[in-house]
């Protein structure tokens, strides 16, 4: 799977037409201990750019970004009871599965290089 | 005191069958009360004697932090002492026992005091008038955008669905904005903190109605191109708004007004000292320009012309916001602390809060990382220790402090820093007081190097150490029988 980062600390995991979207480790160590992830249900349109839920941890709550358009096909369960995963292991555990509705969109993404040296700009 | 006993949950203090009251024995015939209304479960009330009781809320009132305990340098909530002149005002019966109901003229006093503190406002912000109903801060934004709504659809000018809000901005200005059914749009601040004009320009057009802004910023920095941005704003034809979390060290030396805000609110609570902290209760007064008066919330009070004061209600108000004239005890505290000062005072009071800041931070910049050099205002913002080496965490500084009898500066606010530590000293507080704060927080970035474990592990001396906050958020244990189910 071909991994695409945005500058507001999301990563897309791209598998076919399907992407996963996850917050970035970077964003998570940022964060602190997660404690709640607001998701949206299935069936919703998200649209790139536009928030599609909020993270909040100890420190402060976060819009989440969509970093690509598409429908919802699952959120992470999981995540509500136990938000930590998101502490544990950001980059394996998404947020939501998303059916990308325009793939090109995927070009005004960062890869991992560039997405680092956003990273390194920040610190 | 023994502490550990008597700082236990009441129900722990509990044994069975223990009581410190006698109820006297019942001559009145029973009220027959139909089944469904009659308790079946035990009534879960602590068992417990009266000394304990005592004990118990008297040991636990200690655990209790406030500006009148010792220095409490909270960066962005302006914890200046309250002084008692304004409690005694505003625990005065004439006041305490009105009932908000009361007619016109039969609470004339009351109404004065509302009138002058308005006015001693509009004189403060340089502006036309102003409305004291709003209950906090947040309140007070809502209502401002209310008024600014209110003055485009009076226009006709319905077309503005955006609120421009700069990245350092308090949390509470998109909030607000939300609430209010505006769309929030984010300009970016330049590497000094303050908004970058250029990034602003291409956001301005006719659909949006109103650009939010604290000067000075949430940084403690002076936000100098106000003037341009105003004209930038107006010829846009939106108004600009003007967050009055940050005026204390303002007073008497500039008025928003004179910036080319059009409207404004005030924390009465943080500039005009009053005990908060605790939720409230605060006061959010919100301030307009010529120009924009009709829109203020009803009720309003007026002078009359024969000196009388009414309570009066404008068709072209944005309506009620508030159920009578806010909270009316804040308002006394507040013009008790502005007559108190009077003119000079005010203005002192400003240019010390000023002082106090720089001064703590210049004396403290080589051991803390001063992200922006430079003269604040009434705050600053440290990102962390200098030394990152140690590892030790604004965390871990913040909670050291706690064992040496501080209450905490804020920390992880603004968000523009990964390290936040906010200081704010007020003009309250003595060179004594600031010169120990230095000391102290040196000694701490010493420890951080030679035995960082004792910050790492901090505190040591407080009731309660170390609570789980991720836990805590997660799954709150908020009475006692969720406690014993554990």
């Amino acid at each position: 799977m071909k991994i695409y980062y945005a500058p507001s600390h999301e990563y897309i995991k791209v598998d076919g037409n399907v992407g996963y979207v996850g917050i970035t480790d970077y964003a998570q160590k940022a964060l602190g201990n997660v404690v709640y992830v607001d998701m949206p249900e299935v069936g919703d349109e998200v649209e790139a750019g536009e928030d599609f839920g909020a993270i909040e941890s100890v420190k402060a709550a976060s819009d989440l970004i969509a970093p690509a358009s598409g429908e919802v096909i699952e959120v992470n369960e999981a995540l509500a009871d136990n938000p930590r995963l998101v502490n544990e292991d950001a980059m394996n555990n998404w947020i939501i599965k998303i059916e990308l509705s325009d793939p090109a969109e995927l070009d005004n993404l960062l890869d991992e290089a560039a997405y680092a040296k956003v990273c390194e700009a920040e610190h | 005191m023994n502490r550990d006993f008597y700082s236990k949950l009441i129900f722990e203090l509990s044994q069975p069958g223990r009581k410190g009251y006698k109820i006297p024995e019942n001559h009145l015939p029973e009220v027959k009360l139909p089944e469904n209304l009659k308790r079946t479960s035990k009534l879960e009330l602590p068992e417990v004697d009266e000394p304990s009781v005592v004990r118990h809320y008297n040991n636990m009132s200690t655990n209790n932090f406030g500006v009148d305990s010792g220095f409490y340098p909270l960066g962005s909530c302006t914890m200046k002492y309250n002084p008692k002149i304004n409690e005694e005002v505003a625990a005065h019966p004439a006041f305490t026992s009105l009932h908000p109901a009361t007619p016109d003229k039969a609470v004339q006093g009351a109404l004065e005091l509302y009138y002058t503190l308005q006015c001693a406002l509009s004189e403060v912000g340089g502006m036309a008038e102003f409305t004291l109903n709003p209950y906090a801060g947040a309140h007070g934004e809502l209502t401002g955008l209310l008024v600014i709504k209110a003055y485009h659809n009076s226009r006709g000018d319905v077309k503005r669905t955006k609120v421009i809000v700069p990245d350092s901005a308090h949390g509470t200005n998109p909030a607000s904005a939300a609430v209010a059914g505006y769309e929030i749009i984010e300009v970016k601040s330049r590497p000094d903190g303050t908004v970058d004009v250029e990034d602003l320009k291409p956001l301005l057009d006719d659909t949006v109605a109103a650009v939010m802004m604290t000067n000075p910023n949430t940084l403690g920095i002076f936000e100098k191109n106000i003037p341009e941005i105003a004209s930038l704003v107006h010829a846009a034809g939106a108004l600009l708004y003007y967050d009055g979390a940050n005026l204390n060290p303002m007073l008497g030396m500039a008025r928003p007004g004179d910036m080319g805000f059009d409207v404004m609110h005030i924390n009465l609570h943080k500039t005009f000292s009053t005990p908060h902290g605790g939720g409230g209760p605060g006061a959010g007064p919100v301030g307009v320009r010529a120009g924009l008066e009709q829109f203020l919330p009803n009720p309003r009070v007026v002078k009359n012309s024969d000196g009388s004061f009414s309570v009066i209600s404008d068709k072209k108000s944005l309506g009620s916001i508030s159920a009578h004239l806010g909270n009316f005890a804040v308002e006394a505290r507040a013009l008790a602390y502005i007559l108190s000062l009077g003119n000079q005072g005010l203005k002192e009071a400003g240019k010390l809060a000023t002082l106090n800041a720089n001064y703590v931070k210049e004396s403290l910049k080589d051991v803390y990382c001063l992200p922006i050099e430079g003269v604040c205002k009434h705050e600053f913002v440290f990102d962390g220790l200098a030394d990152k080496s140690t590892c030790v965490t604004t965390l871990n500084v913040a909670k050291r402090l706690l064992d040496h009898g501080y209450h905490a500066p804020t920390i992880y606010f603004p968000l523009l820093f990964h390290e936040s530590l906010m200081i704010e000293p007020t003009e309250t507080e003595s060179l004594q007081t600031l010169d120990e704060f230095i000391d102290v927080m040196r000694d701490i970035a010493r420890e951080a190097k030679e035995t960082p474990d004792v910050v790492k592990n901090a505190p040591l001396n407080t009731p309660i150490s170390h609570p789980d906050d991720t836990e805590a958020a997660l799954h709150p244990i908020v009475n006692y029988t969720e406690l014993t189910e554990l």
